[in-house]
């Protein structure tokens, strides 16, 4: 049977640790939920480690733009209590419900990623607990701070095979004076290509550009423009000019907006390009899948997502992600298969090749030597 | 590491990279015995010139053979001794590194050597209109593999991140002379763990960047510069926490206090208003309807916090005008004083007025002088400790207002070094602020690069860990035990 602990401290998650691994148990650990399917499944698990009860925003240096966060406090609330002071951290994430510590531990990024990065580029200082329960730090509470290896980094992205995040510091921004979404209809990839290219080229400065291509219709490409009043009149005017076509100006976020263009139970693709290749890509999976294939994301920053029914069997499924895999490896890109249905296991390689691989089995090796944390779930079996 | 195995791998090196890529005369070593840091100095029994990744890999084994200690060294302006030699080891110098491989600026990046200088990827992409935007002060002759070795910064780095911001992939010789591709050349990043984000910043104990990925911005549409003087460093920084407080991000904003600029003054005639107990400056950058806009905030809260002078730049050669006092400052303390050690310390910028005050408390206590430069956006302070070598007592007083500087931004919360890396000058500071189970655990990546520890010894930690202690083995039982579980468990 699998145990479900919740612990309300770095301390208790410590102790949780220290006795799992003397007694020979696996730990998942876990936040919301959101992306517990994500990943390949662990081989074992005797414990899974709800960080929820780890939440609330332990310090908010407002004038200083700093904000240490419990792990396991929704984004989605750590927000509302920065708006209050006219700030943000600086990632929106398509998992709405996620906790910070999911989100960082994922490496799960969202629109804002052509401005700002992810978790990973805001992430000033991190508290977590290793396999043997011993809590560590990394980093601190300034925003400029080269003491020390940045072990946070490598938490980042690291699916909880490493250490347990229990708590997170992160530099913060304003929020924006004004915001306005530039949206223009887009029939093909190729359209996208060149909107894309020539966005990026020019000085409209966005924060955000997403991309939504259904399986069906045509699609929208949507730029978000963040800054002053004046600033942001000035920049939309221009990108509506740049983008020609059927453009429009809304402030507030088409509906598709930071969403996943999967659901559970679907096969989750994320698609990762250089800008001026992710057409190649986009095309590749349409013409391996036979038919158009629903794709979202940042198209400015070269990561979208994709879906394939839950329905296809594992052999055409590995098949469509070989072939996806073989354009985008010509490009220095990849494709990682988020999720899979229950059934599709073990059947398709969630990661493709792994440059690295050898150095990255070397620090799981250290960190967590009896493979206590998330065995299995993550590359090459770490 | 006895000097019989030292030339042996001169004999081999000078076969495999010719004659000229082989130092062994002692007074051509000794012209590599320290960096920035001028008071640490080992000679290198050996220095190696490689000029592709394929000889700085052939070094590599070299020294793994023969189990030498091998430091990788850039363009030796470091400030914390990152690049000391090790005495009896082998020096690699990537001065021969230099050509830049690739620029795609369709992507926004270039694939360059680790001895190609900071501003050089700038100024190959000028043209274009386009940057990289990491920019130490030493950015025409620092290298780029220095950079990543230290987590460069820079001035502009409070709007535009730090060198691990715009590193997108890295080819590494690890120290068992592997070459490695790590993270992306042209993607926002690869599969697995982000091994790039834990080597930039390592100081050379992880390994040797031999390619380096970085990404290339936009250069903006306008750019400001405004030089804004005071009576006080108090007001100086009262009105950086009140541009912060607006919700403007300022490309840079930068404080000097009369000491730094009377130095400033004398070096390079700099003109800034008199009667200015500190200078501020600040960067603005973006649209031009935006900067015009900023510049008016900015303006407008300048002169709240008492502002007597302020200028703006009307143009590039202003601009120059303005920079040109803030980026000599290290150097021109020279003409104030003997010497002067470079401190580099960083605290919450709220606390600048009150730490600024501790730091000249602490000065007047030890009968030196202090002069103050830093990037107030950031809070990262450059405290000047200034000395003469000749007053018996002063050297030793300056190390000690120096560390003291160090300890005070540790109890604001602060770092010991917010640019200038740890290196052989701060390891014994750094459990200060770590425990020994941070340092213990920051170790575990060291031993997996580099578990001989042969990459730059001696430098960051103060403790070296052995890599062969695992924090806690399991029994051949728990493994039985562990597979009679897994046979119950449920499906996932």
């Amino acid at each position: 049977m699998v145990k479900t602990v919740q612990p309300s401290s770095a301390a208790e998650v410590a102790e949780v640790l220290r006795d799992a691994s003397a007694a020979g148990q696996t730990v998942v650990p876990r936040g919301a939920g959101t992306k517990f399917d994500w990943g390949d499944a662990p081989s074992t698990v005797d414990l899974v480690l709800d960080l929820r009860e780890l939440r609330g925003l332990a310090e908010h240096a407002p004038a200083d733009l700093v904000a240490t966060v419990g792990a396991g406090t929704p984004l989605a609330d750590l927000q509302a209590a920065l708006a209050g002071a006219g700030q943000r951290l600086s990632v929106e994430v398509g998992s709405t419900a996620a906790t910070v510590g999911g989100m960082l531990a994922t490496g799960e990024g969202g629109p804002l990623r052509v401005r700002h990065g992810t978790g990973r580029d805001l992430l000033i200082g991190v508290e977590f607990v290793r396999a043997d329960g011993v809590i560590a730090h990394s980093g601190g509470r300034v925003v400029k701070n080269v003491a020390g290896y940045d072990v946070g980094k490598l938490l980042c992205g690291s699916y909880g095979t490493l250490g347990v995040i229990t708590s997170a510091t992160f530099r913060l921004h304003p929020l924006p004076a004004a915001r306005v979404w530039v949206c223009r209809t887009v029939q093909t990839p190729q359209d996208i290509h060149s909107l894309v290219g020539a966005l990026l080229e020019a000085t409209v400065e966005p924060t955000a550009v997403e991309v939504d291509l259904p399986a069906l219709g045509p699609g929208t490409l949507a730029v978000l423009i963040e800054g002053t009043a004046g600033g942001v009149t000035k920049r939309a005017k221009s990108c509506r000019e740049l983008l020609a076509g059927d453009v429009s100006t809304a402030d507030t976020a088409p509906p598709w907006w930071n969403t996943y263009p999967f659901e559970p139970g679907d096969v989750a693709l994320e698609l990762v390009a250089p800008v001026d290749a992710l057409h190649a890509a986009v095309y590749a999976l349409h013409d391996a899948a036979g038919a158009a294939v629903p794709v979202r994301g940042s198209a400015g920053a070269g990561v979208v997502y994709a879906t394939l029914p839950g329905s296809m069997p594992a052999g055409p499924v590995a098949a469509i992600v070989d072939a996806v895999r073989s354009v985008l490896l010509a490009r220095d890109g990849s494709c990682v298969v988020l999720s899979v249905p229950p059934a599709m296991r073990g059947a398709v390689d969630l990661w493709g090749p792994v440059p690295g691989l050898d150095l990255m089995r070397r620090v799981k090796e250290q960190f967590d030597p009896a493979r206590t944390l998330s065995p299995g779930r993550f590359v090459g079996g770490i | 590491m006895s000097t019989s195995s030292v030339d042996a791998l001169a004999t081999r090196l000078r076969t495999e990279l010719g004659p000229g890529a082989v130092v062994t005369d002692e007074a051509a070593r000794r012209t590599y015995e320290c960096d920035g840091l001028t008071h640490y100095r080992a000679i290198p029994e050996l220095v190696v010139l490689p000029d592709s990744a394929e000889e700085v890999q052939a070094v590599v084994r070299g020294c793994r053979e023969y189990g030498l200690p091998f430091v990788a060294r850039g363009s030796g302006t470091g400030l914390s001794g990152g690049a000391l030699p090790v005495a009896g080891g082998v020096l690699i110098v990537t001065s021969r590194l230099r050509r830049i491989l690739e620029l795609d600026l369709r992507n926004g990046r270039a694939v360059v050597e680790p001895g190609v200088a900071n501003l050089a990827i700038s100024q190959a992409v000028a043209e274009a209109g386009w940057y990289y935007a990491p920019d130490p002060s030493s950015q025409l002759v620092c290298s780029i593999g220095g950079n990543v070795a230290e987590n460069s910064g820079g001035a502009h780095c409070v709007k535009y991140g730090f060198t691990v911001h715009h590193v997108t992939g890295l080819e590494v010789c690890t120290s068992d002379g592997e070459l490695v591709w790590l993270g992306a050349r042209k993607s926002a990043r690869s599969v697995g763990y982000d091994l790039v984000g834990v080597f930039v910043g390592s100081e050379g104990t992880l390994g040797i960047a031999t390619k380096v990925a970085v990404r290339l911005l936009r250069r903006p549409e306008a750019v400001t510069t405004i030089l804004a003087a005071f009576r006080t460093v108090a007001d100086a920084g009262a009105a950086t926490s009140a541009i912060i407080a607006a919700g403007l991000t300022p490309a840079a904003a930068e404080i000097m206090d009369a000491l730094a600029i009377q130095a400033a003054e004398k070096a390079v005639n700099c003109h800034y208003p008199a009667g200015a107990g500190a200078v501020l400056i600040v960067e603005l950058d973006g649209s031009a309807v935006e900067v015009a806009e900023e510049e008016a905030a900015v303006r407008e809260l300048c002169a709240q916090s008492g502002s007597f002078e302020l200028r703006v730049a009307a143009d590039a050669a202003e601009r120059a005008e303005i920079w040109k006092g803030r980026k000599s400052a290290f150097a021109a303390v020279g003409r104030i004083s003997p010497q002067y050690i470079v401190q580099d310390g960083v605290i919450p910028r709220t606390a600048l007025a009150e730490v600024l005050a501790e730091i000249s408390a602490l000065a007047d206590r030890a009968g030196i002088r202090v002069a103050n430069v830093f990037h107030a956006g950031d809070g990262n302070l450059h405290p000047l400790v200034l000395y003469d070598e000749r007053v018996p007592g002063e050297h030793a007083a300056a190390e000690e207002v120096s560390g003291a500087i160090l300890d005070l931004c540790v109890s604001r919360g602060g770092s010991i070094t917010g640019e200038h890396g740890v290196g052989v000058d701060k390891a014994a500071k750094l459990p200060r602020m770590f425990t020994a189970d941070d340092l213990d655990t920051m170790q575990l990546v060291r031993c997996a690069f580099d578990p001989a520890g042969r990459a730059n010894p001696g430098k960051v930690f103060p403790t070296p860990r052995l890599c062969g202690e695992a924090p806690r083995h399991r029994s051949a039982g728990d493994a039985v035990e562990q597979a009679a579980q897994r046979a119950g468990i449920e499906a996932w």
